[in-house]
């Protein structure tokens, strides 16, 4: 079943994304109504994909690439259809459906492996861990397009020059409080997700911190953001800075998530799930997993 | 063709005659009484509709001898306004049948005005429309003709931009803050100085909702009146600075020579605003602001070129979205040449059919949870009888309409059908 709903998400996912490409430039309302339909019908299709998957395995799917990518797409489009019923800025959709249709279609194209897994996986701390971390990374990836359609705007009216992108694009003011909603909703999940992994490797690998360089670039990620929010809490960091900032922070995000597997080998790195990664032998549990 | 009847326009417009003989047209037109019933059944005129506006004076008539009347009609006016018989003749334009529906297409959407998208012309037409009727001066075919091109004003008005960014500096200025602040209820706007082009903004601001309206002024008496007008605060000029801390939009215009607010105080306010954007317009001569400001964060300076800038551009952009205007009245104006050509009888039947199934189809929705109980035999029974007291009901109108009449009466006929059972609704705007 989970291959099944998965291809008919990554139909929907790109039927979205073409809708609201051509409402982006033909400003059609019904368009992005439509588009909005087409990726709400891929996010349940999407779920199913990944609930069967997680039924039949006991765990989440993310133990290699191909499934954290499909895993981060799901948590984008969530994101994202939750924030146009609170906010309505279907411009948004133009932006971020494309970037999700690329993950997932990445995610397609990736080979299946043949997946003997560690049992460490199967643990509800890991479950948290995961689950927090990606939702939290959905709303970043908000805040960060947020941020970019906020500098093309700023550019705009700053220059007296109108391209474009003036008209469809929403008010500045609207997109900074876009990135400030996303960095209050998104920083405490990515606490707790950090917080849980911790949690996690002190029942199972017997520390709560290794310096792992996944675990340092997190840090590093979970600081800008830190900064950001503590300055627009005190000192009214808004608009260009702040959107700036997100991007930085997302940026450095997606290093750690995808760079520093391609660079690095730490067991955060996919492969380390599976039972040939020697290192994993090495990070044998101290304790047997709780649940 | 059904009917003989051609649709003709004939008028003078801000393009092809100077605002003096436009007047003398239209004083000519009323000199003996409503213009619709001094020229009620003269020329063979058949129908009429007067338009005039201050751009614009026009007549529209449907004509059996179209020649005929337009020669009579143009010699008759040209009499009427011309001071001396030497004075050349005034610019007439004169459209017939496609073109003349096309031309009141192009009016009604605005394509024909001084500026493109205008959204005044609309209602003019509307209450030149209301009193033709009033005066009984239209039929069967100007009553379609307007009643579409009320729906076809209403299609461009959606379907393209061709109304939707501001072509003055008040307006602009407007749309400026909206896409800095979306929503400008809660903000507060300083006005320093004041002159007609910054009250107007002023004024389009408080229709906006601005919350507050504080005024700064040399003279302390002058703001104060200001002030008093809106409801707002009067300050002096010395009072700029803290007035800037709590204020979201200024409005300068001073009649002063030197700069006024300087970047380095500027920057020193925006600490203390805790960088909530504030947006400068700036519409003096010689200018009131540093135009250095714009470089700092989350501050927003338009001077009143950049103003002009933004109305030239929305212009162009209100004429490209003109273009895809001038497609779709292509599109209308074939559809209503069909109508036209097969304005008959037969299509008023239908019509007629159909709008009594619709009501049919309504009162058994109404009646649902009533009728559910039936079984379908009685369910079958109430259709019929339904059915038959429509069919006995629309004998009457449909053998009024299929009887034996010259052309002419079978226009008013059809138009009177119309009329009593109200068949051009749904083309209405409004």
């Amino acid at each position: 079943m989970a291959p099944f709903f998965f291809k008919c998400a990554l139909g929907l996912y790109l039927l979205g994304s073409l809708g609201y490409i051509l409402y982006i430039i033909f400003q059609k309302k019904p368009l992005a109504r439509l588009s909005y339909g087409f990726l709400a019908l891929g996010f349940i299709a999407h779920s199913l994909s990944i609930g069967f998957w997680s039924i039949q395995n006991g765990y989440f799917p993310v133990s290699n690439l191909k499934e954290s990518l499909s895993f981060f797409a799901w948590a984008i489009i969530g994101v994202y259809l939750l924030i146009q019923l609170r906010f309505n800025i279907l411009v948004l959709g133009s932006f971020l459906s494309p970037v999700a249709s690329v993950m997932m279609i990445s995610s397609s194209f990736l080979p299946l492996q043949a997946e003997v897994v560690n049992p460490l996986i199967r643990n509800l701390w890991l479950m948290i861990h995961v689950g927090t971390i990606f939702i939290g990374n959905g709303i970043f990836a908000v805040a960060f397009l947020a941020g970019i359609m906020y500098l093309i705007q700023e550019r705009q009216i700053k220059s007296k020059h109108f391209g474009p992108f003036y008209h469809r694009l929403p008010s500045l003011e609207v997109l900074d409080s876009l990135n400030y909603n996303c960095l209050i909703l998104g920083f405490p999940l990515l606490t707790m997700g950090m917080l849980s992994g911790a949690i996690f490797a002190h029942y199972t690998l017997g520390y709560f911190w290794r310096w792992d360089p996944k675990e340092v670039w997190s840090l590093i990620t979970w600081l800008i953001y830190a900064i950001l929010l503590h300055g627009r809490l005190t000192t009214g960091w808004r608009g260009r800075r702040s959107a700036m900032i997100s991007i930085i922070g997302f940026t450095v995000l997606i290093f750690s998530f995808l760079g520093l597997n391609f660079l690095v080998k730490g067991y955060h790195s996919f492969s380390a799930f599976q039972v040939s990664s020697p290192e994993v032998w090495e990070t044998k549990p101290k304790k047997t997993p709780q649940n | 063709m059904g009917l003989n009847l051609e649709i003709v326009v004939i008028g003078l417009n801000h393009k092809t005659a100077p605002v003096e003989v436009r007047e003398r047209l239209s004083g000519f037109l009323n000199q003996k009484g409503p213009a619709h019933t001094s020229l009620k059944g003269q020329f063979g005129l058949r129908e009429i509709l007067f338009l005039t506006t201050c751009n614009r004076v026009e007549i529209f008539f449907t004509s059996e001898e179209p020649d005929q009347t337009i020669q009579e009609l143009t010699t008759y006016w040209s009499a009427g306004i011309l001071q001396k018989p030497s004075d050349p003749l005034p610019g007439f334009y004169i459209y017939r049948a496609e073109e003349a529906v096309r031309h009141l297409f192009r009016v009604a959407a605005s394509l024909d005005s001084l500026v493109i998208g205008e959204p005044q012309i609309l209602g003019q037409i509307k209450d030149a429309y209301r009193q033709a009727v009033d005066h009984q001066t239209t039929g069967a075919i100007l009553n379609r003709l307007l009643h579409k091109t009320f729906s076809v004003a209403k299609r461009i008005r959606t379907e393209t931009g061709i109304a939707s960014h501001a072509v003055s500096i008040s307006f602009a200025a407007v749309e400026l803050s909206k896409k800095i602040f979306q929503d400008l209820s809660g903000k507060k706007v300083l006005l320093i100085g004041a002159g007609e082009m910054a009250e107007l903004a002023a004024e389009h601001l408080l229709n906006n909702k601005v919350q507050k309206i504080i005024v700064a002024n040399r003279t302390l008496e002058r703001a104060m009146e200001l002030a008093k007008r809106w409801h707002g605060q009067a300050i002096s000029l010395e009072e700029i600075p803290s007035a800037l801390v709590e204020t979201d939009i200024v409005i300068s215009s001073t009649g002063a020579s030197e700069t006024i607010l300087f970047y380095p105080e500027v920057k020193t306010i925006m600490k203390q605003r805790r960088q909530r954007p504030l947006f400068f317009i700036d519409i003096a001569v010689p200018r009131d602001i540093d135009p250095k400001i714009n470089e700092i964060d989350n501050v927003y300076l338009y001077d009143i070129d950049d103003l002009e800038g933004v109305v030239a551009q929305n212009i162009a952009e209100r004429k490209q979205e003109a273009l895809q205007a001038e497609r779709i009245i292509q599109e209308e104006s074939i559809k209503f040449r069909s109508w036209l050509e097969g304005i008959d009888v037969v299509p008023t039947i239908l019509a007629l059919r159909k709008k009594m199934d619709d009501i049919q189809q309504g009162e058994w929705k109404k009646a649902g949870t009533v009728l559910q109980g039936l079984t379908s035999e009685q369910h079958k029974a109430v259709e019929i009888m339904t059915h038959s007291i429509i069919n006995k009901v629309l004998h009457y109108p449909i053998t009024f309409l299929k009887e034996q009449v010259p052309d002419n009466h079978k226009n008013e006929k059809i138009d009177q059908i119309q009329k009593i059972f109200n068949l051009n609704e749904g083309m209405e705007v409004e």
